[in-house]
């Protein structure tokens, strides 16, 4: 066990945890924030994406102690009543079915249109590709991306 | 308006109750606390009246109406809620929604499965609306001192036009709790309907994207532990012995044994079908810890005996015979050859189809094959379970809590009235959800433990301890004489361990000579419903069969298939056959009219596929190119007849994710076993289709109806696949057979 002090959506936090334990579980056991998904614990499905920095990371495979002093967004933090644009266009197009796997999407979605403002669609679906959605609501991501990125 | 009685489920519309305060229906503090907030233009009630058990009026007219069923995805959490709102005559606005308790006193089918949610709750969800908005009018012409039927209401106020009176429910909701639960209630038109028929966005929706919690895994309470389990490697294997001094000894480790699902002389229901009734359970503070002691463990396995198993399926006891081997899906694939070589059972025949083949000029047949496939919900299974010495609190996602509370019941040894399961918002169902084994899981540990556990599936848990889709084969023959007339039809179909046939579906009742059989082979290996069971296979093969059909007869496929269905129409052959092929035609012609369907359509292959299923009928037009050696799906044209359509673009969300999903699977998807052992334990070898795979765009209609709701969770999944298959065959001049079609980085074409 030791203790790692982190800069979680803009409050410090102290744990006292593996220092292999990777964040998701950090997150999500140790700090309430259960926002952030579990799906498959190897970085292929996306559900466990946060911010690290301005990054988009899979949770399930960032150690804490890899962390260091960088910057955690998880979607909690993402905005202050959640009406950050991204939200907003996910509700406008009504976006989830059973939901689990939209905080990652959003999450994804929101660090992409930071590094690309104005994407086309063949760029959407190139960099949403590493987050699955079982229920296939793709054209309804793809579109809410489009939405929030004109605005 | 239409006048019905309010004997259904009676007990539930005698309990009416005045609650002061906040009228808490759920016990656990965790679930009050997620139970959605209204918008802040709403102003909490101070008091609640409880008028039955689908609805409670705050004294401002604030409505809270409880969602009966699981929610998994398929949006019953607003539309179920939205069939009351429009009875009780209410803003919706105004409405708050909770997910309601299991009780059965009060609620007739708390299950997610078949598509049915909509379709048989119709009935008791309007009823209950109506019920509750009758008695507050009575309570209003009580106050006021008028005739009953000079009261109106619209939008939560009732109005006395005469006396130019108005009042909130609110206002009366407490004396219309008090009064007795009137005879007969009256129905709205349908045209009258300002709810049902508009589109209301998902009640959880905030919820989901600011990421609060919801799902069954977020779920906590003080002192809880995580359990983990580990399985057997292969089906065809059991536990012999446990060596757990290294996980033992681990940070955060609790305990470590093994337990056994059910008792011995338990006779199991259909859901409690189980791959693995023996495994090992590891126990500790954290995930992690709790991940990490799992591969600590130095299970010994051992080759299960041969058994038979009786279950329970809907009071029909049925055996199973479970063989001891280990298989492979090489075995599976010459098995199911080997038996589509000999003849079947015989389900249907009409006329006489052997003559017909006699003389035929030609005949074609085709074979057709499926592999298993997982759910893969992408929140893994898990349940929260608190035994006490005489009760048991559960919480968490699972499709058919009313059956797993007798499940958990009779394994804990409890009467039924002391379980309590907690219905949380699920992540995915599809059907694996039915198969609620871990509840009982749980159950087990949190007793043994004397603590709150949650157990917890690791994705390669769930996915390698399914209640896979069965693997199928079917052979498909058609005759057609020397006029190009199709003149017989014999469809014989199997699989591991079940068949995937409905005789009396469509094409039957259109050909004069049809034959149908069935044969299946045994498995070790679980199975389950799948997302439209067997539909999910058969449609998409005999769709693309009756395309080769319509080929030989140099006919358009949706003419080919307008003209079987109006034969059926016309002069339906055989009896049973359980479609209506007027509405089959509909969305047919509606697919046609919609595609733009013989018109140039921009160098994109097209296929069409049509299906009935889950009372639901569906057509589809689906448009690909070819890029490289993979389909590139441009544009798919959906048809739906589900009568009435309650909310319309959470409907075209649901049918897009069908579209999505029977292309994905039929596309990439496939569950392979090697003696045993699952080959496929997480998304980096079992492919689920990505963005960039999806349709560039879906276009979802319904046809305009006045016939009651049916349901829509599955019935756009199949067509699909058969739709897609037809397209391939334009964009290469190559037929596929073999599910999935296109696997690893092969080119087709």
């Amino acid at each position: 066990m030791a203790i790692f002090n982190l800069n979680i959506n803009g409050k410090k936090q102290e744990v006292d945890v593996d220092p292999a334990t990777p964040m998701l579980w950090v997150l999500r056991e140790h700090l309430d924030l259960v926002g952030t998904k579990y799906g498959c614990g190897i970085a292929q499905c996306g559900a466990c994406t946060i911010h690290l920095g301005d990054i988009a990371m899979r949770s399930c495979v960032l150690p804490v102690s890899q962390v260091g002093n960088q910057k955690i967004t998880t979607i909690e933090g993402l905005s202050e009543n959640g009406d950050h644009p991204v939200q907003k266009a996910w509700l406008e197009h009504d976006v989830p079915q059973c939901g689990y796997c939209q905080a990652g999407q959003i999450m994804n979605a929101t660090a992409f249109l930071k590094a690309n403002p104005k994407p086309g669609d063949a760029e959407i679906e190139a960099a949403m590709n590493g987050n699955i959605c079982r229920c296939g609501t793709y054209i309804r991501i793809k579109a809410a991306i489009h939405t929030a990125a004109s605005k | 308006m239409t006048l019905v009685k309010t004997t259904y489920n009676r007990r539930s519309f005698l309990k009416t109750s005045v609650l002061a305060g906040g009228g808490m229906m759920l016990g656990f503090s965790w679930l009050a606390s997620c139970t959605p907030t209204p918008e802040e233009v709403l102003n909490m009630p101070k008091e609640w009246f409880n008028i039955n058990g689908f609805l409670k009026i705050g004294e401002n007219g604030v409505v809270t109406i409880m969602s009966p069923n699981p929610e998994i995805g398929q949006n019953v959490k607003t539309s179920m809620p939205m069939i009351v709102a429009e009875e009780l005559d209410v803003d919706w606005k105004n409405v708050i929604v909770e997910q309601a308790p299991l009780n059965t006193d009060v609620f007739t089918r708390q299950l997610a499965g078949g598509s049915q949610s909509i379709r048989q709750g119709w009935q008791s969800l309007r009823m209950a609306g109506a019920t509750a908005r009758q008695m507050l009018v009575e309570a209003a012409a009580q106050q006021w001192q008028v005739p009953v039927a000079e009261i109106t209401t619209a939008a939560g106020i009732l109005y006395h036009e005469k006396s130019s009176k108005s009042i909130n429910y609110g206002e009366v909701a407490s004396a219309a709790a008090a009064l007795s639960v009137p005879e007969e209630v009256q129905l709205k038109d349908l045209k009258d309907f300002k709810i049902i028929g508009t589109s209301r966005k998902n009640v959880d929706a905030k919820k989901i994207v600011t990421g609060q919690p919801l799902f069954g895994l977020d779920y906590r309470s003080e002192g809880m532990l995580i359990a983990m389990i580990v399985h057997p490697p292969a089906f065809g294997l059991k536990i012999k012995s446990l060596d757990d001094s290294a996980a033992r000894n681990m940070p955060g480790i609790k305990d470590v044994f093994t337990i056994k699902t059910y008792n011995d002389d338990y006779e199991l229901q259909w859901s409690d079908t189980s791959a693995f009734p023996e495994m090992a359970v590891v126990v500790g503070n954290t995930t992690w810890e709790v991940m990490n002691a799992k591969k600590a463990l130095r299970p010994e396995w051992e080759p299960i005996a041969p058994k038979r198993t009786e279950a329970d399926v809907f009071g029909r006891k049925v055996v199973t015979i479970t063989p001891a081997e280990l298989e492979s899906s090489e075995m599976h694939t010459a098995k199911m050859a080997e038996m589509a070589a000999k003849p079947g059972n015989v389900l249907r025949k009409d006329g006489d189809p052997e003559a017909a083949f006699k003389r035929a000029a030609r005949i074609i047949e085709r074979h057709y094959t499926a592999p298993f496939l997982a759910h893969n919900t992408l929140e893994p299974m898990n349940f929260f379970a608190h035994v006490t010495e005489d009760k048991a609190e559960l919480a968490g996602p699972i499709q058919t809590p009313e059956f797993m509370e007798k499940s958990v019941a009779a394994r804990l040894g409890l009467p039924l009235e002391n379980i309590d399961i907690q219905m949380t918002r699920q992540g995915g169902g599809f059907g694996r959800r039915l198969y609620g084994h871990f509840v009982v899981e749980a159950a087990i540990i949190s007793q043994k433990m004397k603590a709150p556990v949650k157990l917890v599936y690791t994705r390669e848990d769930d996915m390698t301890f399914g209640s896979y889709r069965p693997a199928y084969h079917v052979t498909y023959r058609a005759a057609l004489d020397a006029e190009n007339k199709l003149i017989g039809f014999h469809v014989k179909a199997g699989g591991i361990p079940e068949s995937p046939i409905a005789a009396n579906r469509f094409p039957a009742g259109s050909v004069d000579n049809y034959l149908a059989e069935d044969w299946t082979i045994p498995s070790n290996i679980s199975v389950g419903a799948w997302r439209a069971p067997r539909s999910n296979f058969i449609a998409g093969a005999e769709q693309a069969f009756l395309d080769e059909v319509a080929e030989a007869l140099g006919k358009d496929p949706i003419d080919f298939r307008l003209e079987l269905l109006q034969r059926a129409q016309d002069q339906p052959v055989g009896e049973n056959n359980d479609y209506e092929a007027a509405r089959y035609a509909g969305v047919l012609k509606l697919v046609k009219e919609k595609s733009g369907w013989g018109q140039q359509s921009g160098g994109a292959h097209r296929g069409v596929a049509a299906y009935f299923c889950h009372n639901s009928y569906v057509a589809t037009v689906v448009d690909i190119a070819m890029e490289s050696g993979r389909p590139v799906i441009q544009k798919v044209y959906c048809a739906v007849d589900c009568g009435i359509v309650v909310n319309p673009d959470a409907a075209i969300n649901l049918a897009e994710g069908g579209v999505v999903d029977g292309i994905g699977h039929a596309l990439y998807s496939a569950m392979t076993f090697k003696e045993g052992v699952p080959q496929q334990s997480n998304f980096d070898k079992y492919r689920l289709i990505r963005h960039s795979e999806a349709p560039k765009a879906i276009e979802v209609h319904f046809v305009k109806s006045d016939i009651d709701p049916t349901g829509l969770g599955e019935p756009v999944n199949p067509p699909i696949i058969g739709a897609l298959a037809n397209a391939l065959y334009k964009a290469t001049g190559k037929r596929v057979y073999d599910q999935p079609f296109f696997t690893g980085n092969q080119s087709l074409g």
